[in-house]
C-alpha cells in the first residue's frame, strides 16, 4: 500500500486528529499548574468519584431488584450508598459549579467545557428525578404525582410520563446514565486539551491582548 | 438494638420542619444542606491546601 493511499484512511486521519487535539502528554500530564493547589478544585474530581460509586451501587441495585433492596438489611445499605453518594455527587458538584462560576471559567476559549458543565448539572436533576421515582415505595408515588403537573404543564408530559414507572426506570438505568457517562468524558477530555482556568490576577491583561 | 438507639436520638417519623418567609418556603432539611455547601465553599476558599508552599518553591 503507497504512502499517499494510508494517508487517505479513515483510520489514519482519525488518529492524526484525535492526537493533534488529544495528545498524550496532556490526556496524563504530570503537573499541574501551581494555582491549581486548591481545596477549590478538589469539588470536581470528588464529583465524579461519587459518580463512580453511584454507578456502581446502582449496578448492583439493578442485579437484584427492588424486593431485595426493599426487605433485606445488605439491600437496605446498598439502596442507603445509592443515596448518599448521589446526596455527595450533587454537594460536590454544587460547590464545583459556584468555584467555576466565580472564576469565570469559560475564559480562554473554555465555552464548551463550561456548557457541557451546565448540561451535565441538569441532566444529573433529571437522572435524580426519575430515580426517585424507580424506588417503587411511597415515597416515589407521591413524588410522581406531584412532579408530572410540573412536567405536564411544560407540554412534556406527552413522551415523558412520571406516572409510567416502566419508562421512567428505563430512563434511569439507560438513557440518562449514557448521557451523563458521555457527557463527562467530553467534559473531562476539554478540561484535558484546555487545562484548568487560571486566577484573574495571573490572566490579567491577556483578554485584552 | 442499635437502630433503635438512633431512632430515639434522631426522631424520623414526624413531618418535617419548614422555615416560612413571605412566598420563600424551605424545609429544614434544605436549608441545612445549602448552609452546609456555602460553609464548605468558604472553607475551600481559605483553607491552605498541603503541600501548595513546597510546589511554589520548587516552581
Amino acid at each position: 500500500m503507497s504512502t499517499s493511499e494510508i494517508d487517505r484512511q479513515w483510520t489514519t486521519r482519525l488518529r492524526r486528529r484525535t492526537l493533534g487535539k488529544l495528545p498524550p502528554e496532556k490526556m496524563l500530564p504530570d503537573t499541574q499548574p501551581s494555582y491549581v493547589a486548591s481545596w477549590i478544585y478538589v469539588f470536581g474530581v470528588a464529583t465524579l468519584s461519587a459518580l463512580f460509586v453511584v454507578i456502581g451501587t446502582g449496578c448492583i441495585l439493578a442485579i437484584f431488584g427492588p424486593q431485595w433492596w426493599h426487605i433485606s438489611s445488605i439491600g437496605h445499605f446498598v439502596n442507603s450508598l445509592h443515596l448518599w453518594s448521589v446526596e455527595i455527587f450533587f454537594f460536590c458538584m454544587v460547590i464545583h459549579l459556584w468555584g467555576k462560576y466565580f472564576m469565570a471559567a469559560w475564559r480562554g476559549g473554555r465555552a464548551m467545557t463550561w456548557i457541557t458543565g451546565m448540561v451535565l448539572f441538569l441532566a444529573s436533576i433529571v437522572t435524580a428525578l426519575t430515580g426517585y421515582v424507580s424506588q417503587t415505595n411511597f415515597d416515589s408515588q407521591w413524588i410522581s404525582t406531584q412532579a408530572k403537573d410540573a412536567i405536564n404543564s411544560s407540554g412534556g408530559g406527552a413522551f415523558f410520563n412520571l406516572l409510567n414507572p416502566g419508562q421512567m426506570l428505563m430512563w434511569h438505568i439507560v438513557l440518562l446514565p449514557l448521557i451523563l457517562v458521555l457527557l463527562v468524558a467530553i467534559h473531562v477530555l476539554l478540561v484535558r486539551a484546555k487545562g484548568v482556568v487560571p486566577p484573574f490576577e495571573e490572566n490579567a491583561g491577556a483578554d485584552h491582548v | 438494638m442499635g437502630p433503635y438507639l438512633w431512632a430515639a436520638l434522631l426522631p424520623l417519623n414526624n413531618p418535617d420542619h419548614y422555615f416560612k418567609w413571605h412566598f420563600i418556603e424551605i424545609s429544614a432539611a434544605n436549608a441545612i444542606v445549602i448552609v452546609l455547601m456555602v460553609l464548605t465553599f468558604v472553607a475551600a476558599l481559605l483553607l491552605p491546601f498541603p503541600g501548595r508552599r513546597r510546589r511554589k518553591d520548587q516552581q
